[in-house]
């Protein structure tokens, strides 16, 4: 068995109210070690919903999840808790980094969760993680302290501090320019080359493309499962959006599948 | 797809890399332990709490203010339950005074003297016999009346009690110099007297009262001694008085009252217990024999006598200091219930202030028992650092009121522990609801969170 990740027939309701929302209708797809792989689709495909599943912070409705062996669908809530820590690397959007620790305190606070390491040896390890990122010379800096793009590498640097099986990264480039954007994606890629299963859900063509096997997800099922070198040879590399069958799109609409456009899409079982 | 290739990212080494795969029994198993302490959850909550000193220390302030107000009225009380206590045993503890008194039902009107129902130096002799109070330790008769005192150009009306040489050993007496009255003094109706220290210091003012002579009701006595001061106030403090011989007080000062029958009555007898808890005991011992030597009914129900307990007294007014201590205290505690509130309220805003937070943690593998305990930690502490604050406030107004000599505030182990597990307890409690919140938090929506 290499299968990293194995989804089997997944679905996920949310009830709000009265009102049923389908977010996911039955998905299917294997991910092996070592793969590097995006998941894509415009706002309210349910690409948001897949991600929390894949990061065990959901469970499905139907369906199974297997996670490196695990079955997801079956753990309790302190069993997933203790999967996120083990097997799963987050990057978020936003970074979530503390803003009162330094890096190395924030790097440091997985292993803190994970429980039996000495307070040396878990800064010991953090360190190594920043300098894998290239921040070992921003140990003892701030969130504040540090620019967008450094900010986003020490939150790379906290998901490789407990050496998880898959590095899943939520939009990691959706708040950076363009440089640093490109920056983090080469550090991604270079982590996947040394044998890091990363999977990366983004609605940015360019940043997708890091990846090497996309996975096109709208109205909650899978649409395309294509090697990225193959995705967008047939049209322009920069209007994915615009696929054949969507030709004839009104610029609202290809705005609103590109993801700029909001779109009351953002169920949630609670607030 | 292959992987290894390039080893760019230092530290991935591939033997971290390829055991961690391995999803055997054992590595399950090894899974599912461990977690993180508490220990290090409380360093956690620490350190949010240092973040935010101000905002730290006006909320621990109101369990601040409580737990010292707590701590101070407790001291203020004990202490001034102390002096109390005190006063009323300058005298000697553990006394039982009696004296004459009309059976009851006469309207306070005393039979005429020569009725069986007076007290007699036999009497005294009597209850001295251990066989009869076995529970009594010493037994003083006295006889008590006032006089006018002349020292020189000096002179004041004042107590002179005439007592034997026991006298001192009862009432905890000390000579501050001199001699007490003897047994040959007593025998010999010498004329002799010792002077209670503020009548010494009244009579005498230059302190040289010890071997001088002074009269009183017109016989010339000599003064053998003066007291130490007793530093008690109630029940006619031996300071404002002064001492002479029994025999002396019967027979020479006031002698017209004191002949009874062929017999010399005493005003008062007084007998101490061997301890404390022996006061009942003696108390029945003596109701029973005085009964039988004055052919009295054994139901006490036209007694001639009446027994003073000093215990009983000193019972009732401890009782009533003590429900007034406490009941300030209650009033004190409310204050503390109050602030408990204000962590609550506080710890609910943080709560929801630090929302991404706590999603960002759950994700990162807190369970909802580590995100419980980190915020119930917090609120602990806080009420924790209040009450130690409270502690040494409290402490500092106590010894400033003793400053101030109104009373000696006593401070007390026991409820400083008292007042700091309640702000503790008001901690926990108020807590429980913000940290519940923090847990139950969903991860998606609080890392969402705006």
């Amino acid at each position: 068995m290499n299968n990293m990740i194995s989804v089997r027939d997944i679905t996920r309701v949310y009830h709000t109210g009265e009102i049923e929302v389908h977010a996911l209708r039955g998905l299917s797809f294997d991910i092996e070690r070592g793969e590097f792989v995006a998941i894509m689709g415009p706002s309210g495909s349910g690409k948001s919903t897949l991600m929390n599943l894949i990061g065990c912070l959901d469970t499905p409705t139907t369906g199974s999840y297997t996670l490196d062996g695990l079955p997801v669908e079956q753990l309790e809530m302190s069993q997933l808790s203790a999967v996120r820590n083990r097997k799963i690397g987050f990057v978020f959007q936003q970074f979530h980094l503390l803003a009162r620790s330094t890096a190395l305190e924030n790097v440091a606070l997985p292993l803190a969760y994970r429980g039996g390491i000495p307070a040396a040896e878990r800064m010991a390890r953090a360190a190594e993680s920043l300098e894998r990122v290239g921040l070992g010379d921003r140990m003892d800096h701030r969130p504040q302290q540090l620019s967008g793009g450094q900010q986003q590498r020490v939150a790379i640097a906290r998901a490789l501090v407990t050496q998880p099986a898959l590095l899943l990264a939520d939009e990691p480039t959706g708040a950076l320019d363009t440089r640093t954007s490109a920056e983090v994606m080469d550090l991604l890629t270079d982590l996947n080359r040394s044998g890091m299963t990363v999977v990366l859900v983004t609605h940015e063509p360019d940043v997708a493309h890091s990846a090497r096997r996309l996975l096109e997800i709208r109205d909650g099922k899978l649409m395309r499962d294509v090697p990225t070198a193959e995705a967008w040879t047939a049209h322009d590399p920069h209007t994915p959006h615009l696929a054949p069958t969507s030709g004839n799109a009104s610029p609202v609409e290809r705005a609103r599948r590109a993801g700029r456009l909001p779109v009351a899409s953002r169920w949630r079982k609670s607030v | 797809m292959s992987t290894h290739e390039r080893p760019l990212v230092r530290g991935a080494t591939k033997g971290e890399r390829e055991v961690l795969p391995q999803t055997s029994a054992q590595a399950e198993d090894e899974l599912w332990a461990g977690g993180i302490g508490w220990i290090e959850t409380l360093g956690m909550s620490l350190a949010s709490l240092r973040a935010n000193p101000l905002r730290t220390f006006l909320t621990a302030l109101g369990v601040l203010i409580g737990v010292a107000s707590v701590v101070a009225l407790l001291a203020i009380g004990r202490g001034s339950q102390a002096a109390i206590t005190a006063s009323i045993t300058a005298n000697g503890a553990n006394l039982l005074t009696i004296r004459t008194q009309g059976p009851p039902g006469q309207g306070g009107v005393r039979g005429a003297v020569g009725e069986g129902g007076t007290l007699t130096v036999a009497d005294a002799t009597a209850l001295a016999n251990p066989q009869n109070v076995p529970d009594a330790s010493f037994v003083s008769p006295e006889y008590s009346g006032n006089a006018q005192i002349v020292a020189g150009a000096l002179n004041m009306n004042a107590r002179v009690t005439g007592a034997l040489p026991v006298y001192p050993s009862l009432h905890n007496n000390t000579l501050a110099e001199g001699v007490f009255v003897s047994e040959e003094d007593n025998r010999a109706m010498a004329n002799v007297v010792v002077l209670g220290a503020n009548v010494a210091a009244t009579l005498f003012p230059n302190g040289d009262g010890l071997g001088q002579q002074l009269r009183m009701n017109g016989k010339s006595f000599q003064v053998i001694g003066v007291l130490a001061s007793s530093g008690g106030s109630g029940f006619g403090s031996v300071d404002d008085g002064v001492i002479v011989p029994l025999n002396t007080a019967q027979r020479k000062l006031f002698g017209a009252r004191a002949a009874v029958g062929g017999e010399w009555s005493v005003s008062t007898i007084v007998v101490q217990a061997a301890s404390s808890s022996q006061t009942d005991a003696a108390l029945s011992e003596i109701n029973l024999l005085l009964r039988q030597r004055k052919n009295l009914p054994e139901d006490g129900s036209s007694d001639t006598f009446s027994v003073l307990n000093q215990a009983a007294i000193l019972q009732t007014v401890t009782q009533t200091t003590q429900m007034l201590t406490l009941f300030l205290s209650a009033i004190a505690a409310i204050s503390l219930l109050v602030g408990g509130i204000g962590i609550m309220n506080i710890m609910l805003v943080s709560v929801r202030e630090r929302t991404r937070e706590i999603g960002l943690r759950k994700a990162l593998g807190a369970r909802e028992g580590d995100i419980m305990l980190q915020f119930l930690f917090e609120s602990l502490a806080l009420s924790g650092v209040g009450g130690l604050l409270g502690l040494a406030l409290g402490a500092a107004i106590a010894m400033l009121v003793s400053q101030s000599g109104v009373l000696q505030a006593q401070l007390s182990l026991d409820a400083a522990l008292m007042a700091l597990g309640f702000a503790l307890a008001v901690g926990l409690f108020f807590g429980i609801a913000p940290a519940r919140n923090a847990a139950r938090l969903d991860p998606i929506v609080a890392l969402r969170y705006e």
